[in-house]
């Protein structure tokens, strides 16, 4: 369904600040599959989402979605397909506007929007129907602007509201880094529930090593802009939480070998 | 009493100018100052088809197209071809500038003895005010004709605010107004944010042209140095509308924003009357919005110390 080609993306190219955050990423991911991206800090995991999304275009490679190269496609026309909720609860929101009307731009995502009102009543009545299953008393909160409510409440909104249209590819980056740990626990249940009520295809980030073991059938981990494992789903009924976190100090050993060795070779020969 | 029938339909003439410049800088957060020649071209090209000989009514129509086709050309100058936003606007203000000569032909026109929306208005108020010349009001006498204008104006104004109070929130509006608000989010839910901006853009200085010219038939020339300074009359309009009301919803703030720009106007229309030189005006408006640009830092900090 999606097809990752080869591909490469560096930021601040040719100045000191240059980032080269993806180096060489390929990727086939199957319709229905779910899976989990774990790695470092910084090892290119926002990135590779974004690249899918399509916040800015590659560098190069290929991008292809149901056969069809989208690596040009800009991000507005994507979103069709794409539902995405980011690592940030402030860039999945209009902070000014109210619930329902965030609620209705997400419920137009991919179609066209005209002169027909964004609140009519038999939609807000829809609106509350769906909230409600949130449990946080928003459906009573309608047209309070979103930028009053916590993180936690705007990511359970953002969650709902790129799910709203069915995409046929759900990307979660981090949703639930910035909540506390019962609401945390309360969205991935929200978000299980979501994918396996509409069966979406997910690529979900997360750091909780015990989220990555729990959820989806499949887990890949990238460092340095690469993916380094890949785990298809009967690998991972295998793996536990203990092994992935050393897979991380595996990593970590070896880029310290890996320095040490740079800098003998620099004592030795500079 | 006619100081304050002229100061108030002015006012209302450039609520609409006030209106534009509250989609650009607060809908879409972008300081669009494209404004100071959109009011001019309106006037120009409502001005020039008046005595052209076309009906006062399609040169007024043909002053919006005008400047919203202005206001588009400073959107794709920014969104097509990534110019910053105030230099887009300064470029489109520059070029307008030998538009309108070109438009008017040399840089004044009069209007005095032609016909116009204005005195249109004027003849309405046979149906208004029966055949009565001066009316009486609390103890002024006011020429009927006057009163007329100014209350044809109001109604059109509300009109418009209206329209554009319905427009915001149809799904194109709430569109746009998540473009201003969280471009990002706005674009990952599949809208064209580069083709919002345009139309915003476009949108704002189209009545920006239309207050261009209505306030061109209403003084009874157009000049084309008379744009000078519009763009910070507009956003002082826009932030007392601001200070006039409680709550920021879309309604009030519309509401605000021609309040604002009628105040605006009074409070001029006074200071001229105690013998302010009218040569100082645009100093002292821009003084005015310095503070009340600086007034919520100034007091921000005063809070904490
Ligand atoms: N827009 C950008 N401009 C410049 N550098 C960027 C940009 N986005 C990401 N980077 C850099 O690219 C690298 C990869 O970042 P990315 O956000 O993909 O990491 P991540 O795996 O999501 O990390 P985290 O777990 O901390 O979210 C980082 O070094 C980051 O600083
Ligand atoms: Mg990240």
């Amino acid at each position: 369904m999606l097809k990752i080609d080869n591909i490469y993306k560096t930021f601040n190219r040719e100045t000191v600040n240059e980032v080269k955050a993806l180096q060489g990423v390929s990727l086939h991911i199957a319709k229905g599959s779910f899976t989990v991206v774990v790695g470092t800090n910084g090892s290119g995991k926002s990135t590779l989402l974004n690249a899918i999304a399509g916040s800015f275009y590659i560098d190069s490679g290929k991008i292809f979605h149901n056969g069809k190269n989208i690596t040009k496609l800009p991000e507005h026309k994507r979103a069709k397909q794409i539902g995405m909720v980011f690592q940030n609860p402030f860039t999945g929101t209009a902070p000014d506007m109210s619930i329902a009307e965030n609620i209705s731009l997400a419920s137009k995502r991919g179609k066209h929007r005209g002169f027909g009102w964004a609140l009519k009543q038999k939609n807000l009545d829809e609106f509350k129907n769906k909230l409600k299953s949130l449990n946080m008393g928003l459906e009573e909160r309608l047209n309070n602007p979103i930028g009053k409510l916590s993180g936690g409440q705007r990511q359970a909104l953002t969650l709902l509201m790129s799910t709203w249209v069915k995409p046929q590819l759900l990307l979660l980056d981090e949703h639930t880094a910035a909540l506390d740990p019962k609401t945390a626990i309360k969205i991935i249940k929200l978000t299980e529930e979501i994918i396996r009520k509409d069966k979406l295809t997910t690529l979900m980030v997360t750091h909780s090593m015990q989220q990555a073991v729990n959820m989806g059938n499949r887990i890949i981990m990238m460092h340095n802009g690469k993916i380094v494992f890949d785990f298809d789903e009967n690998e991972k009924k295998h793996l536990k939480v203990s092994d992935l976190l050393s897979l991380f100090d595996e990593i970590r050993r070896k880029e310290q070998i890996d320095k040490s060795v740079a800098e003998m070779l620099e004592r030795n020969y500079v | 009493m006619t100081l304050l029938i002229g100061s108030l339909t002015i006012g209302l003439i450039l609520s609409l100018l006030a209106l534009g410049v509250f989609i650009s800088f607060r809908i879409f957060n972008f300081p669009d100052i494209t404004a100071d020649g959109s009011i001019t071209l309106g006037a120009a090209v409502a001005a020039s088809m008046i005595v052209a000989g076309f009906g006062p009514l399609l040169a007024t129509v043909c002053s919006f197209i005008a400047g919203f086709i202005a206001g588009a050309v400073t959107g794709i100058l920014h969104t097509k071809f990534k110019i910053n936003s105030l230099l887009s606007g300064i470029l489109v203000m520059t070029a307008l500038y030998s538009v309108n000569l070109r438009v008017m032909g040399k840089s004044n026109i009069p209007l005095l003895s032609q016909k116009t929306v204005i005195t249109s208005f004027e003849s309405f108020s046979q149906y208004i005010f029966s055949s009565t010349d001066i009316i009486n009001i609390a103890g002024w006498s006011v020429p009927a004709k006057d009163l007329s204008v100014l209350i044809l104006t109001a109604i059109i104004i509300i009109i418009f605010a209206i329209i554009l109070y319905l427009f915001l929130k149809t799904n194109l509006g709430t569109a746009m107004r998540a473009t201003g608000n969280n471009a990002q989010m706005i674009r990952a839910l599949g809208v064209n944010t580069q083709t919002m901006i345009i139309l915003g853009l476009a949108l704002s200085n189209g009545l920006i042209g239309l207050s261009g010219a209505l306030f061109a038939q209403y003084q009874g020339f157009a000049d084309v140095q008379m744009g000078i300074g519009m763009i910070v009359l507009g956003l002082a309009s826009v932030i007392i509308g601001e200070a006039l009301i409680n709550e920021k919803t879309l309604g009030l703030l519309i509401t605000g924003a021609i309040m604002g720009a009628v105040l605006f106007r009074l409070l001029v229309a006074i200071a001229l009357r105690w013998g302010m030189n009218p040569n100082d005006l645009k100093l002292i408006t821009a003084g005015f919005v310095f503070i009340a640009l600086m007034l919520p830092m100034a007091l921000k900090r005063f809070k904490r110390n």
